[in-house]
């Protein structure tokens, strides 16, 4: 049987840092999306935002939120979770963050499922399960990783893969 | 590479008279399993909900955290007769923006009690995790996932993944 789980295309980002992380060109050759993130971000945010095809509209979440002494939840109008390392977490840790886009080239809403981690050596750190949609019928052949607010640093790694449900 | 994730079956619904989906006669050989569901109801407020091996009595329990967007919860129900995967809200009604993805640890050990953790997004509505207890030790052979009223939405998607650990 097929093995279904293949690596499309992984991203290091150098000493210059990199204000976004692109994947282009996606193939529409698999069921769904897979990404696994490594991230630490320039600013003291922790935030990174997802977006399609190089657009920032039709989208929105809803996070389910834990910084280590209270659970929240909110919603938001971008793609979104606490899914990078801010600059004031402890240094050389870098998040942790899974998401998974079922039916990526399909013509219907693209649902989006994110679980993210931001681990720090301190009194607070943060874990974010994120329902994501956009609602748009084009699929999706670029994917964009924006750390709100700053630069991804070097060191950050995003490996996209692709699975196949045959 | 040996192939550790692979598919077994998929099934996509042609129509929107469907309440449950069945699979059965899958291998014992993988160590865990994943289900990967995308969909929606046709109608009403209709829960997510599965059971193993056709087993209909007071065998399950499940602990979930929620977000709603404004609030996240946390509760508990044992000695009830299914698993459930929706948590405050419900699968959305005609259309495809769910998405649950499932995992069903050791599921062909016939010593322990079965455990299954989940992720289901509907971003009108709510993230949640789910933890599911089947108490049998009864390798499962197989899973049928239904709806508590109504019916899927015509179009939704179950795919059945096998992983091995090795």
């Amino acid at each position: 049987m097929a093995n279904t789980y293949t690596l499309i295309q992984s991203v290091t980002v150098g000493s210059a840092g990199a204000a976004s992380i692109e994947f282009g060109s996606i193939p529409q050759t698999y069921t769904d999306l897979l990404l696994l993130c490594s991230l630490d971000q320039s600013n003291s945010s922790v935030i990174a935002d997802i977006q399609f095809n190089g657009l920032s509209t039709n989208l929105s979440s809803r996070l389910l939120l834990g910084n280590g002494s209270t659970a929240s939840s909110v919603t938001s109008t971008a793609l979104r979770s606490y899914g990078t390392n801010p600059s004031d977490f402890t240094a050389s840790i870098f998040s942790s963050m899974t998401i998974y886009i079922p039916n990526y080239s399909g013509s219907t809403n693209k649902s989006v499922s994110i679980d993210a981690v931001a681990e720090n050596n301190g009194t607070s750190g943060f874990c974010s399960f994120t329902a994501g949609l956009w609602s748009a019928s084009a699929a999706i052949t670029q994917i964009t990783l924006i750390a709100n607010g700053g630069n991804v640093v070097q060191h950050s790694s995003v490996s996209l893969y692709g699975i196949k449900n045959s | 590479m040996t192939a550790t994730y692979e598919p077994i079956s998929t099934t996509t619904l042609a129509n929107s008279t469907t309440s449950q989906v069945i699979f059965n006669s899958f291998p014992s050989t993988y160590t865990d399993l994943v289900i990967v569901f995308k969909g929606g109801a046709s109608a009403g407020t209709t829960e997510f909900q599965a059971q193993f091996n056709s087993d209909t009595g007071s065998n399950y329990s499940r602990t979930r955290l929620t977000g709603d967007g404004s609030t996240a919860a946390s509760s508990r129900d044992s000695g009830v007769t299914f698993m459930r995967f929706t948590g405050v809200g419900y699968l959305p009604n005609s259309d495809l923006n769910n998405v649950t993805i499932i995992n069903i640890f050791n599921y062909s050990n016939a010593t322990t009690y079965k455990t299954v953790l989940s992720r289901l997004n509907t971003p009108t509505q709510e993230t949640n995790l789910m933890c599911n207890l089947w108490r049998s030790t009864a390798a499962i052979t197989s899973i049928r996932l239904f709806v508590s009223a109504n019916n899927f939405y015509t179009g939704s998607t179950f795919t059945l993944y096998g992983i091995k650990a090795e």
